[in-house]
């Protein structure tokens, strides 16, 4: 089947083409922002910087980087780029990880951000055809509008069911024939999970496709949903502080998502000397939105670890590609002076046959860091035989060891008694009082 | 001969036993036989009940996760000597005892015992050759 695009003309564009436009497009941004939002020009001032300085993408290093605690310091307007009166929406982070983010919108920021999620469903092999069931939370959180707006650029039927209730999420699913499913991994392996408990086999679901985002998840909680669900998964990036889902997305190769360059420059820098890096090499993801008017953020430092990956893409696409982030700078913990990432250990449980289903908890116990993979037992697992529990658990440590390069004990606890999450999982619960 | 044993996952938490046996009180279940096997941080209920299905279903329903394994089920009498016999004629079948548990009840002066074995068929031969008597699934039932 010949690889479809929702804006070809873009999406397929020449290198030199995309440079063209990031080159033009980004003069015009810093002129934009140095005009509008005296926070981010008194940094530039700071560093002797004026619009003039920026000729093109070749000068984007000099710019000053912002940081959440820039958003912090700014909130809530510091940072706006357009009066209130041409602004038509807020939208809001979770708050997970500090203080919440309040981004604004113009009509036109919006028409973006909806075209970047309809290439994403495009990719995912979506089209007017198809039921699109949007069951990421719709209000502050982006993940509901975002792929709806997107869902409605692509023509698709949208059912707007937005988190929760998973018996209906199914119930829609089944007699809606929704053919594509957009969430969070963490709720799609949970309607699976409800779905395998309900009695039913991936042959007996519509959904072809799932454009799952908005947190960590591993290549082996992908292969896990798409069994379940009888479905390709896709995975879709963004952030509030970019627009929201869609800054990039996954095509059928599978093999990195393409970011949507003619909105967003991606740098990688190192993130304890703000250096950037060549292509390739891991580091930290910078962006640098070059379109939107409202909430225009120049070297945004996203924490995210990541790799960006200029090779051929079979799927037509030329724009860069970004390698699934290891894991957000904020998720990563740090266990006895040693970087852990959630992902890392849902890697071994899944590998091990685990469900996705786990919660860390991280203590401190006499000024030394605890670490306690919590895991559900599952009727699979169980055996009457004590022996062949604890050897399986034995196993479970040693390979948490060996990844995480610390031990970690294993907890199994009773089934369903980790918290279900509709929305983002809440996988590490850190007691420590530092 | 064998009767069925049904182990029940428990987390190492308070309450979680209570858990178990007020869903088997809340179904009449009555339970014939009991031990826990606990490790530090979980433990296995080993019940021997009057209505296997029964209670596979409700702990099911309940969300507990259990399996049902064989075990041998022997009755002796009250009397010194008792488990010397019934581990004599397994010694020298070569079977492995996993673990076993004991238990009162029925009739007067007699004991009953449950063995897990490594070879519950050769147990159940030695036993059936030997004086010992083996108990069923219906007589356990009934007791």
């Amino acid at each position: 089947m010949a690889e479809r695009y929702y804006q070809p003309e873009i999406e397929t564009a020449s290198r030199e083409q995309i440079k063209q436009w990031q080159d033009e497009r980004l003069v015009k941004q810093v002129q934009h922002v140095w005009d509008n939002v005296a926070y981010y020009r008194k940094k530039m001032e700071e560093k002797g910087l004026t619009p003039d300085d920026i000729h093109g993408t070749e000068d984007l290093h000099k710019l000053p980087f912002l940081s959440k605690s820039d958003l912090r310091e700014a909130y809530p307007y510091g940072l706006m780029g357009a009066p209130l009166k041409d602004c038509v929406r807020i939208q809001s982070t979770s708050g997970t990880t500090g203080k919440r983010v309040v981004a604004f919108y113009t009509q036109a920021d919006i028409d973006l951000w909806e075209d970047c999620c309809a290439r994403a469903i495009v990719a995912a092999g979506g089209t007017d055809e198809d039921v699109c069931q949007v069951s990421y939370g719709y209000g502050l959180f982006t993940g509901g509008p975002g792929l709806n707006g997107g869902s409605h650029k692509v023509g698709c039927l949208t059912i707007p069911t937005s988190s929760g209730n998973t018996e209906r999420q199914i119930m829609f699913i089944r007699d809606l024939n929704a053919t594509i499913l957009c969430c969070t991994p963490s709720y799609a392996a949970y309607i699976g999970e409800t779905m395998k408990e309900m009695g039913l086999t991936p042959d007996e679901i519509p959904l072809k496709a799932g454009i799952f985002g908005a947190e960590a998840w591993s290549e082996e909680m992908r292969h896990d949903i798409e069994k379940t669900l009888g479905i390709k998964a896709y995975d879709i990036y963004g952030l509030t502080e970019l627009s929201g889902p869609g800054v990039s997305f996954e095509c059928s190769a599978q093999t990195g998502m393409h970011i949507n360059e003619d909105h967003f420059i991606p740098e990688i820098i190192d993130p304890d000397t703000g250096e950037v890096l060549p292509d390739g090499q891991e580091g930290e993801l910078v962006f640098t939105s070059i379109t939107k008017k409202a909430f225009p953020l120049l070297r945004y430092r996203t924490r995210d670890i990541c790799v960006l990956s200029r090779e051929k893409c079979p799927c037509g696409r030329t724009h860069v590609k970004m390698s699934k982030p290891r894991g957000r700078s904020d998720d990563m913990l740090i266990i006895r002076g040693v970087n852990v990432f959630p992902s890392q250990i849902e890697t071994v449980l899944l590998n091990q046959g685990y469900p996705a289903n786990y919660q860390i908890i991280v203590d401190r116990v006499n000024h030394s860091d605890t670490l306690d993979v919590q895991v559900e037992m599952t009727p699979e697992m169980f055996t009457d035989n004590v022996g062949e529990i604890t050897r399986r658990q034995k196993e479970l440590m040693d390979g948490l060891r060996s990844m995480l390069g610390i031990g970690a004990k294993v907890t199994l606890v009773a089934p369903k008694s980790i918290v279900r999450s509709e929305g983002k999982a809440v996988r590490v619960i850190d007691k420590r009082k530092i | 001969m064998s009767v069925k044993q049904i182990s029940v996952f428990l987390e190492n938490k308070p309450g979680s036993l209570r858990a178990m046996t007020g869903v088997l009180a809340d179904n009449d279940i009555d339970m014939r036989a009991f031990s826990l096997a606990e490790t530090s941080d979980f433990g296995i209920a080993r019940i021997i009940v009057d209505d296997v299905f029964k209670t596979t279903t409700v702990l099911r329903d309940a969300g507990f996760v259990h399996s049902v394994s064989p075990v041998l089920a022997v009755t002796l009498s009250d009397t010194p000597g008792g488990l010397n016999q019934v581990l004599a004629v397994l010694g020298d079948a070569q079977v492995n005892v996993e673990y076993m548990y004991a238990f009162l009840g029925g009739k007067a002066n007699s004991a009953y015992m449950i063995f897990k074995v490594t070879d519950e068929k050769a147990a159940a031969i030695a036993l059936g050759n030997s004086k010992i008597r083996l108990v069923d699934q219906e007589e356990l039932s009934e007791l």
